[in-house]
């Protein structure tokens, strides 16, 4: 009966729901637990955020390029390859070292390469990453783990890899040969940033697979 | 017949009967310590009640051994929790001293080869644990309405275990430790999309990196099991609540004897 309006005193005017002052669009309570949620929010997001990106920050850091001689031109051969231990972690001991089988670059082989450079294989494999090592006598390299084969050149001739054998970029300073960051390769050679082993390399994989942060560039 | 109780130190005399004596000989006290203590932190807190109730509770019939395999995986997580504080103490998470600490530990600490067998193998114990017990939970339908969100957590608790035991696996840093965590974050790489920054998220870089190793030693002590002692809670707080299931082969109520179908005419 409230809304009816009184003849003598004209309509009754608006009520403020129980607990509201007038005018006002919200209760003292409702102020203090949105605001007190508020602020309980932000404490909580200035607490996870810098938790959250101290532990994702090394997955943006962009890497130093390491170049590590391994000794003099004369050490390689353009036909076989010369195992060659590097570190490509520092501070770890064993764990951060890995063999690359080198050799000079031999037009025999493959058109694209000369002399001058030389061709660094790396031995992880590019199934899940086991060491592979290179046997002479079938001249191809060999995975202990689940049987990935691949020929002379790294390409894939038998097993699970889904890719050729990573390289090493390498270059010769003062007489030595010396090695800088790995690069991964499609299955035509072309060189691109280094993928995790079990990544395919090339096409639509390119995007399947996006390259990271933390590899180098590939060399050109 | 002579008093041979007066033979017999005071406190050690035997107490008097109830309703003899006054009560306050100190065997009576010592004899109602207990008892008083146990008043005293249940007047402050309440527990009795709440541990009664949870302890006492109503099972349906045919309730049988297959029920006891969840505390049989809580008791093995319990081994895995405090084995695992002892290890912590001689551990190294390093690259470079882990398995030297881990060698220490086995060869020269007093019954560190005992400890540290026991969360190995204890490890493997608790998920065997866990498989057993969700396949009684499977094969008696207690996943069914309304348990299905205990069994969502119970799924998440499987999938934290195993996190446990591939953290864990990298943890001594041998040989098999190493290469095995090298193939598992090479998997988790070949992931589309995310995979490749996952792996470099969990190795913490693009290849096996002086952090991998204290990231998964964090993620093994004190991230999932955090985690899991938390959903542990949830699971027993819905098994008391919700109560349990009847096996399969228990029917519900019969009908009596003496009811049958009569053909009148």
């Amino acid at each position: 009966m409230a809304d009816v309006p009184d003849k003598k005193n004209g309509p009754l005017p608006d009520h403020d729901p129980a607990g509201y002052f007038e005018g006002e669009s919200m209760t003292r309570r409702k102020v203090f637990i949105v605001g007190s949620q508020a602020v309980g929010g932000l404490a909580g997001i200035g607490i996870i955020l810098p938790a959250v990106g101290f532990a994702l920050a090394p997955v943006f850091d962009s890497p130093e390029e390491n170049w590590e001689g391994i000794g003099p031109t004369g050490d390689y051969s353009p036909d076989g390859y010369t195992p060659a231990v590097i570190t490509t972690v520092e501070g770890i001991g064993e764990a951060g070292k890995t063999t690359a089988y080198v050799r000079q670059g031999n037009p025999d082989i493959n058109p694209d390469e000369s002399p001058d450079e030389y061709i660094a294989i790396s031995t992880r494999c590019a199934h899940l990453g086991c060491p592979v090592r290179f046997v002479a006598a079938s001249s191809t390299f060999i995975c202990p783990c689940h049987g990935g084969v691949y020929d002379f050149e790294g390409q894939v001739i038998g097993g699970p890899p889904v890719r050729p054998l990573d390289r090493f970029q390498t270059r010769v300073a003062g007489g030595q040969v010396e090695l800088g960051p790995r690069y991964s390769v499609t299955s035509q050679l072309e060189a691109v940033r280094a993928r995790d082993p079990g990544e395919f390399t090339g096409g639509i994989w390119e995007y399947l697979y996006p390259p990271r942060p933390t590899t180098a560039p590939p060399p050109n | 017949m002579p008093d041979f109780q007066r033979l017999v130190p005071a406190p050690l005399r035997k107490p008097s009967r109830p309703g003899e004596g006054n009560g306050a000989g100190p065997i009576d006290k010592l004899k109602e310590a207990p008892a008083d203590l146990v008043g005293w932190v249940d007047e402050r807190t309440g527990a009795t009640g709440f541990l009664s109730g949870m302890l006492f509770r109503h099972v349906p019939k045919g309730t049988n051994w297959f029920y006891t395999l969840g505390s049989a995986t809580l008791f093995a997580f319990v081994v895995q929790a405090v084995t695992g504080v002892f290890l912590a103490m001689y551990y190294v998470p390093s690259a470079t001293e882990a398995y030297a600490s881990i060698t220490h530990l086995t060869n020269d600490v007093f019954l560190g080869e005992f400890v540290r067998g026991m969360h190995k193998w204890g490890a493997s114990v608790m998920l065997i644990l866990i498989f057993l017990h969700m396949g009684r939970t499977f094969f008696f339908g207690a996943y069914k309405y309304p348990r299905e969100l205990n069994w969502v957590i119970g799924v998440v608790l499987l999938i934290l275990t195993m996190v446990m035991g591939l953290t864990g696996y990298l943890l001594p840093f041998d040989q098999r430790s190493f290469w095995a965590t090298v193939v598992a974050n090479n998997i988790t790489a070949t992931g589309p999309v995310v995979g490749p920054y996952l792996a470099d998220f969990l190795r913490g870089g693009a290849e096996f990196e002086a952090t991998t190793i204290s990231r998964f030693y964090a993620i093994h002590m004190l991230l999932v099991p955090g985690l899991i002692i938390g959903l542990i809670g949830a699971h027993l707080y819905l098994v008391v609540k919700l109560g349990t299931t009847a096996p399969p082969w228990v029917r519900g109520r019969r009908q009596p004897k003496s009811l049958r179908e009569e053909k009148v005419g």
